[in-house]
């Protein structure tokens, strides 16, 4: 630890003597992963494990008529061949709709599909076997056969008369319609000097995580317990949610989250496969093993996006934007994805449009329509990237109508840093945000006027080069606001026990999860300095059902914001408990001792007053030296939601610099910017690599990726070589840049950030190809930007 | 449908780490799954299982091969060096460290076939720039970090070697 400053300690947990809020320390569970040595769920190996595997569907939609299994079960290994209606009788079926969504529907959804499939990939029988090859070898050799049905695959003809009702029962292919009409719209665009309108595309797209969907059920007959491994964001969701649909009570199921090979909201959800691996493990009275190979990731993990989105945006000739209107539409596959339901997106869209905008009159419309496609639901920045590429792309297509530069249309309309609290047309509510500051630092970090001037100069050679700008706003720490009012048994708050052992050393117990972010280290980070500790004595321990305090996870850029307050108000209170216990030793005050480097010191100089190790000891093993009376508490558990503000809104603004080939379509990412409020940085790296990261993510929707189906509903490009990624080389360096300002909620004062880069990413690069094909006379609205999309614009095929 | 008769195992003998290792492998059985499943040496991770993702990539006979197309079979006599391996004998600490403080990793996942890219990069190649190193990694997928502090990670190990080399009087 670096040396004390002179301010005087226990003033604010932020600015005591050795703080590590805002520095850079390594992550401290690094070292394991460095070596080879994580433990992730695909490496699990337990007695008596089996291995099941699934044979899915070949059709969109299908009627199952017969399944003949004979074969299969003659197979060596074979433990057991178990159908959809075989398994309904363990596991029962979930309709994922919240009330808070007015409106939204869905159908019953089985673990495995009983009678009917409806897309591409649903599991029919699940295949258990001694060994994941002798399964597959099994899988091979069931026989289904199947009536094909008409499938939905087109959403904007979902919703038509002559289309074919993928639940007859629900009435028609609409799951959820909402609007909004804030202000005087019709009025505002009658006024508007210019109007302008763009059909956004966005393709559909996956998460994609390096380790794919993996759980390991492990059903005691002996403790009637069911102890789920899996690498999940949310382990008490998945607690809830097993023992509700296996009959269980609560306590009779135990998640275990260990290191999890990326997320990015991928495993958040809970799956069809994952509730019938549970399932079977209980069926079959041992450990079974599920591990998606990379083809049902592409079929089975939740895709994303998939929208098409009209808008519409009014302007003055001065600049002022005085209306914006979008009709949203989305196609969720032919399930509401269970239990955080597959609106929220298109909701979000309808929240986040115009949003960093001082823009009163907006109407949205957003409908998201069924279809035999694989389900689409919550991935990192839902409906972030939509909301921001239409409501950007729009301020760029009316700046260019009226002549003004991006960035002065963007200072003339962007909210006043000043003005907060302040709302938007859509009643989300902001505290404080900074869009003016953050988008002065980006254009010093970027030189725009530099690269205005390149581009130009460069332009004169033939080379077509674009400049693009993103502001947006991201939600951050959600209350109970997101699932808690729809009915949804997901927490909003989170928890953190803090002990202090005998040898003077800090166990740490949170409620949210790693998956790579940090939150072992900011929990760590956050502890040590509120305690007074080197960070080292510090261990924390995170996803266990069975061990940490119940509380959310780590999802929706909530961990730091969230999780971090919790840490910071258990230490302070153990803290304070330690304190108590040092007075009564010291036949000293509480407040005249603080600790400090390990040690109970002196508020006012600081000196060393007793170790922390020997007051465990004299509270452990000799509390019969302490006064008469005195009970002394070294462990405290505080938890934490924001209450006041249902979401601590963040901003940023984000620049891309292209080149685009006008000959081979090809766009060539030369650098990117961003710049971020996340509040409070707890670790500024932490932070930077959560923006990068989500940069790219974003990087790889504006060009590469996407989930091709044809018309019949099959998925042609179900691996890697063909869905394109972003890889290395391909990539640009970013700069990441901060303005800092803390939501006074809570006393930590961080707000998230780790959806912020794939928020504005696309968004920027999007408008910096229409920036270079602006010479052209050709606009693109539609991601992935592929070569072929450029070549059609430009007519050149 | 009949299935047909299981192939028979096939003895094979390598090292792999250093420790001589005498199995017996279905002739379809991938080099990955053989280091995972059989030796227990996890740090070989399976991402596509159809060689794109870079994350099953291991040492054979001291060139880097993705363990997911190599089948057990053709190790016999061979090799094989994996993350662990690379770990016990120190020989990449010095990439370690510097993924460790440059965070260059999130989930881990791509990690450990990243160092050993890296190391195969710098072992041909000791003073690499950033395009190179980027061109370099290309067949390695990794979906945290988006690269960036990756490449700073081996560019600055890169130096570091450079720098001790020059200290060591060459």
């Amino acid at each position: 630890m670096s040396g004390a400053r002179d301010n005087p300690p226990g003033l604010s947990v932020l600015d005591r003597p050795n703080s590590y809020i805002g520095r850079s320390v390594p992550r401290p569970n690094l070292a394991r992963l460095l070596q080879g040595r994580g433990e992730y769920v695909s490496d699990m190996v337990l007695p008596r494990m089996v291995h099941v595997v699934f044979v899915r569907s070949p059709h969109a939609h299908a009627r199952i008529l017969e399944i003949d299994t004979t074969a299969a079960k003659a197979m060596s290994g074979v433990v057991a061949i178990v159908t959809g209606g075989e398994l309904a009788e363990l596991v029962s079926p979930w309709v994922g709709v919240l009330s808070h969504l007015k409106g939204l529907k869905s159908a019953p959804q089985h673990a495995i599909a009983i009678d009917r499939v409806c897309w591409q990939g649903e599991a029919v029988v699940a295949v258990v076997a001694q060994s994941r090859a002798a399964a597959e070898d099994a899988a091979e050799v069931v026989v289904v056969r199947y009536e094909e049905l008409d499938a939905v695959t087109d959403m904007r003809t979902a919703l038509d008369a002559e289309t074919a009702v993928i639940h007859p029962e629900l009435g028609d292919n609409l799951a959820f319609e909402r609007r909004l009409d804030a202000g005087a719209v019709d009025q505002a665009f009658a006024a508007a000097d210019e109007v302008v309108e763009a059909d956004f595309v966005f393709g559909r797209h996956t998460g994609v995580t390096l380790e794919s969907r993996a759980v390991v059920a492990d059903w005691s007959a002996g403790d009637q317990r069911l102890t789920i491994y899996q690498g999940t964001q949310a382990p008490h969701m998945v607690q809830n949610i097993a023992a509700k649909h296996l009959g269980l009570a609560e306590a009779q199921v135990r998640v275990v989250c260990k290191d999890v090979g990326g997320s990015f909201g991928i495993k958040v959800h809970i799956y069809a496969d994952e509730m019938a691996t549970y399932g079977l493990s209980k069926l079959l009275r041992r450990p079974v093993k599920f591990v998606a190979d990379r083809i049902e990731s592409f079929n089975t993990d939740i895709h994303a996006r998939d929208h098409i989105c009209k808008g519409r945006i009014g302007v003055s000739r001065d600049g002022t934007i005085i209306a914006f209107e979008i009709d949203d539409l989305t196609g969720i596959g032919p399930y509401s994805m269970y239990p955080r339901t597959s609106a929220i997106e298109a909701n979000q869209v309808v929240n986040l449009v115009g949003g960093p905008y001082t823009t009163a009159n907006y109407r949205a419309r957003a409908r998201v329509v069924f279809q035999n496609k694989n389900v689409t639901c919550q991935y990192r920045a839902v409906g972030h990237p939509i909301a921001c590429s239409v409501t950007e792309g729009l301020v760029d297509l009316a700046a260019r109508r009226i002549g003004m530069d991006p960035v002065e249309i963007r200072r003339r309309n962007l909210i006043r840093d000043d003005a907060y609290p302040c709302a938007s047309p859509s009643g989300l509510r902001f505290e404080a945000l900074s869009h003016h500051a953050a988008l002065d630092k980006l254009l010093a970090m970027m030189d725009y006027d530099g690269l205005r001037a390149e581009q130009a100069r460069l332009h004169k050679d033939g080379v077509h080069r674009g400049i693009g700008l993103a502001s947006f706003i991201e939600v951050t720490n959600p209350g109970a606001a997101f699932y808690g009012v729809g009915g949804a048994r997901i927490s909003s708050q989170d928890g953190v026990t803090v002990r202090l052992d005998a040898a003077g050393s800090v166990i740490c117990h949170t409620s949210i999860t790693e998956q790579g972010q940090g939150s072992e280290s900011i929990t760590a980070q956050v502890v040590a300095s509120a305690l007074g500790v080197g960070m080292e004595r510090v261990r924390v321990v995170l996803g266990d059902t069975d061990a940490t305090p119940y509380g959310g996870g780590t999802w929706a850029s909530r961990g730091a914001g969230i999780g971090g307050e919790a840490a910071l108000q258990s230490a302070k209170a153990l803290r304070g408990n330690i304190l108590a216990v040092a007075a009564a030793i010291l036949q000293a005050r509480p407040e005249a001792l603080d600790i400090a480097d390990d040690a109970v010191v002196d508020a006012g100089g600081g000196e060393r007053r007793i170790e922390l190790s020997e007051l465990a000891r004299i509270v452990y093993f000799r509390p019969d030296t302490l006064p008469p009376g005195f009970r002394p508490e070294l462990v405290a558990t505080r938890h934490y939601v924001p209450r006041e503000y249902p979401f601590a809104f963040t901003n940023g603004i984000q620049a891309a610099s292209v080149e685009v080939d006008t000959v081979t379509g090809f766009v060539k990412l030369l650098a990117h910017w961003a710049v971020e409020d996340c509040g409070t940085i707890i670790n500024p790296q932490l932070v930077d690599e959560q923006i990068r990261g989500g940069v790219v993510q974003g990087l790889g929707a504006a060009l590469f990726e996407h989930c091709i189906y044809d018309a019949r509903g099959q998925l042609l490009n179900a691996n890697m070589a063909d869905y394109l990624v972003p890889m290395a080389a391909e990539m640009p360096d970013i700069a990441v840049g901060h303005v800092v300002s803390p939501t006074r909620e809570s006393e930590l004062g961080a707000k998230g950030a780790g959806e912020a880069g794939t928020a504005g990413a696309a968004a920027a690069v999007a408008n910096a190809v229409n920036d270079a094909l602006a010479p052209f006379g050709v606009t693109i609205t539609e991601i992935p930007l592929t070569p072929k999309l450029v070549l059609s614009a430009l007519g050149r095929i | 449908m009949t299935a047909p008769a299981a192939p028979a195992a096939v003895a094979i003998a390598l090292t792999v780490n250093g420790e001589l290792v005498e199995a017996q492998v279905l002739p379809r059985l991938n080099l990955a799954d053989f280091l995972r499943d059989q030796l227990a040496l996890t740090g070989t991770h399976v991402g596509c299982e159809h060689g794109v993702c870079g994350a099953c990539t291991v040492r054979l006979d001291g060139d880097i091969v993705r363990a997911c197309l190599v089948l057990a079979v053709q190790a016999d006599g061979a090799a094989v060096e994996t993350i662990e391996g690379l770990s016990d004998s120190g020989e990449i600490e010095d990439l370690q460290a510097a993924f460790r403080d440059r965070n260059a990793l999130q989930c881990g996942y791509c990690t450990p076939a990243m160092l050993i890219t890296a190391q195969d990069l710098l072992l041909h190649q000791p003073r690499p720039d950033r395009a190179t190193i980027r061109e370099h990694l290309s067949g390695n997928y990794c979906r945290c970090t988006g690269y960036h502090a990756i490449v700073d990670a081996v560019e600055s190990a890169a130096r570091a070697r450079a720098g001790r080399g020059r200290g060591a009087g060459s």
